[in-house]
C-alpha cells in the first residue's frame, strides 16, 4: 500500500491535466458514479455526518490492522469527493491517517470552489474518517 | 413597462464576475441584492450623520433621529398602515414574530388554540411551538394541499371560540403560493381570532394595504425589499400594541425609571429596547424609494412575466417536477430533476454563475409533505431579465447531461 503523502501527490498531478473546471467536475462525477454501492445496513442515522448539505454515511473497520472506509452520499459531486478520500485513506494505518497532513483538496482547488457550508461538509467527513482511526487503533 | 437594463445598472454586484462568468442572481427569495442608493445612504450615515438617536440634544442626534423616525412614516404609508406608531423596528421578521409569541406565552391560557400551516418557514413554526409549549395551548396546523395551497376547507373546520392566533405566511418561501390572507383573517376574525401575517416573501412583490388587509400582525425584512440586513418591521394595529405584552427592556421602552418601579414608554418605543440598527433603518428609506420609484405594480407585472416564462422553459424538461402549481404565485420556483440530487445541481449551476438555493429552505414540513429532502429554488426579483432565464435553462439541460 502506498503511503498517504504519495497518493496525495499522485491526485494533485492527475487533476493538473485539467484545463478547466467542467472536466475538473467532470471527472468527480465519474468517480462518484464508480464508488461502490456500501450495503443497505450502513445507510443509517447514526453513521450519517452532520453539517453536509447532502448525506453522507461514513463507516469504517479495521482489517488486518488497516482502516477500511465504506462510504456513500445521494449527491454525486459529494460522492466523487469521497471516492478521493477513501482513495487516500483506505487501507492504510490508523496512527498514517490521524497524523496525515491533507492538503490536496486545497491543492487541486476544490476547496474554495466550494463555499463556505460546502467545505464545512468536507472538513467533517474528514475529521469523522480521522476519528474512527483513532476509535480503530485502540481496539 | 420598466427598463430592466436601467434597472440593473443601479445594482453594482450585478456588474460583478462569479467564477469568471457574470452573476445571474436567482436567489432573491433569500435576499435580495441592494441599488447604489441604499449601500450610498448607509455608507453615508456612518460617514456624514452618525449618532444616537432620540436622546441626544446635539445637532447629529436629532438629525439623526429625524432621518430614523421619517424611515418609519415611510413604511407606514408604504404598507398603509393607520399611523406610524404602529410601525416596530425590529431586526428581521424572526425577531417580530418572536415578539408577539413572546408576547402570547402570557396571554393564552390552556385550552387555547393557535393555528399556523403546514407551509410555514421554521421561524412562523418554532416560536409557536414554544409559545404553545409555555401557555399550555394547542398548535393545529392547516395541512397544505398537493397543489401547493393550504386546505382552506380544513382550517373552517378546526377555527373554533378557542382559536386565539392565527399565523400565516403571505407567501410562501418554498413554493411561492400566495395565500389568500385576506380571506384568513376574516374568518378568523368573525371568532374573535387576531391574526398574524409573516410577509418576508410579499414585500416588494404584492401591493400592500394593512388597512384594507386587516391584519393584527404583519412582519417583514428590509433585507428582502432592497434594503439592508438587520433591519425588520413588525406592523401590528395600535390598540393592540398598547397594551401587549414588553419583549425587551432596557434602555429606550422606558417611560420613568426608579428602582422600585419602571412605568414603559409609548408604541412604539416601548417594543425598541437598546439603540437599534439606525443605519439599516435609514438604508431601509431608500429602499422603499426605490421600490416606490418602480412601483409594485410593475415590479410584479415584470416579475409574473419572468414566472411563466420560466415555468413553460422547464416543464419542457424531462423528469422535471415543479412543487406547487397555484395560479397565485409570486416568482418562486422549487424543483427537482429525475435521478439527480438538488445539491449537484446547485453546485454546478454555481460553477457557471448562476446562484440559486438548494436545500429544504427552512420549510421541513413542506419537504415532509412532498417525500423529499430538498428542492433546488429560483426566486426572481425585478433586475431579472429572460436572458438571463434562457441562460439558466440552457445551463440546467447541460447539468442534466452532465449528471445522467
Amino acid at each position: 500500500m502506498e503511503k498517504i503523502e504519495s497518493i496525495q501527490r499522485q491526485i494533485i498531478e492527475e487533476f493538473e491535466m485539467f484545463e478547466n473546471w467542467i472536466h475538473k467536475y467532470e471527472y468527480i462525477i465519474e468517480l462518484g458514479k464508480e464508488l461502490p454501492k456500501i450495503e443497505q445496513e450502513y445507510k443509517v442515522d447514526e453513521n450519517l455526518i452532520p453539517g453536509c448539505q447532502s448525506r453522507v454515511w461514513l463507516y469504517a473497520e479495521k482489517k488486518k490492522g488497516k482502516v477500511v472506509f465504506f462510504a456513500d452520499s445521494d449527491a454525486i459531486m459529494t460522492k466523487g469527493i469521497i471516492a478521493l478520500l477513501i482513495r487516500v485513506f483506505s487501507g492504510q494505518n490508523p496512527s498514517d491517517i490521524t497524523a496525515s497532513k491533507l492538503d490536496f483538496i486545497d491543492i487541486i482547488g476544490l476547496k474554495d470552489q466550494l463555499s463556505a457550508t460546502r467545505a464545512n461538509g468536507l472538513s467533517s467527513m474528514i475529521k469523522q474518517m480521522k476519528i474512527y482511526a483513532l476509535a480503530l487503533n485502540a481496539k | 413597462m420598466l427598463d430592466i437594463l436601467n434597472i440593473r445598472k443601479r445594482f453594482p454586484i450585478l456588474q460583478e464576475k462569479i467564477n469568471g462568468e457574470n452573476l445571474i442572481y436567482f436567489d432573491n427569495g433569500a435576499t435580495t441584492q441592494k441599488p447604489k442608493s441604499v449601500i450610498d445612504t448607509v455608507s453615508k450615515f456612518y460617514k456624514q450623520k452618525n449618532a444616537n438617536i432620540h436622546r441626544g440634544v446635539h445637532f447629529l442626534s436629532s438629525h439623526a433621529t429625524e432621518e430614523f423616525e421619517n424611515t418609519r412614516s415611510s413604511v407606514s404609508e408604504f404598507i398603509g398602515a393607520a399611523n406610524s406608531n404602529e410601525i416596530i423596528f425590529t431586526k428581521g421578521t424572526t425577531e417580530s414574530i418572536n415578539l408577539v409569541a413572546n408576547g402570547y406565552k402570557s396571554i393564552l391560557k390552556k385550552g387555547n388554540d393557535v393555528i399556523i400551516s403546514e407551509l410555514e418557514h421554521h421561524s412562523n413554526i418554532v416560536p409557536w411551538q414554544i409559545c404553545c409549549q409555555v401557555s399550555g395551548a394547542n398548535l393545529k396546523i392547516i395541512p397544505l394541499k398537493e397543489n401547493g395551497e393550504l386546505d382552506l376547507t380544513y382550517f373552517q373546520k378546526i377555527l373554533s371560540k378557542n382559536t386565539k392566533l392565527v399565523a400565516i405566511s403571505h407567501v410562501s418561501n418554498t413554493l411561492g403560493t400566495i395565500n389568500p390572507i385576506q380571506e384568513i383573517i376574516a374568518a378568523s376574525h368573525k371568532f374573535g381570532a387576531k391574526v398574524l401575517i409573516d410577509g418576508a416573501q410579499a414585500m416588494s412583490h404584492i401591493n400592500l394595504n394593512m388597512e384594507e388587509i386587516g391584519a393584527d400582525y404583519y412582519c417583514f425584512s428590509g433585507h428582502k425589499m432592497y434594503g439592508p440586513t438587520g433591519v425588520g418591521v413588525l406592523y401590528g394595529k395600535e390598540s393592540i400594541l398598547n397594551d401587549f405584552p414588553i419583549y425587551q427592556s432596557g434602555g429606550e421602552m422606558i417611560e420613568k425609571v426608579s428602582l422600585k418601579k419602571t412605568t414603559y414608554a409609548k408604541i412604539p418605543h416601548k417594543f425598541e429596547a437598546g439603540t437599534p440598527n439606525i443605519a439599516g433603518v435609514v438604508g431601509l428609506n431608500e429602499a422603499i424609494k426605490f421600490i416606490n420609484g418602480l412601483g409594485v405594480s410593475n415590479i410584479k407585472s415584470h416579475e409574473d412575466s419572468l414566472l411563466h416564462h420560466l415555468t413553460e422553459k422547464l416543464i419542457k424538461i424531462d423528469g422535471l417536477k415543479i412543487y406547487g402549481s397555484s395560479q397565485n404565485k409570486t416568482a418562486i420556483l422549487s424543483f427537482n430533476i429525475d435521478g439527480l440530487h438538488h445539491y449537484d445541481i446547485g453546485v454546478l449551476l454555481d460553477k457557471m454563475g448562476i446562484a440559486i438555493r438548494t436545500g429544504h429552505h427552512c420549510t421541513q414540513p413542506i419537504m415532509e409533505k412532498y417525500n423529499i429532502l430538498g428542492t433546488a429554488r429560483v426566486s426572481l426579483s425585478v433586475y431579472n431579465t429572460i436572458e438571463e432565464i434562457d441562460y439558466f435553462i440552457s445551463a440546467i439541460r447541460r447539468i442534466k447531461n452532465m449528471l445522467s
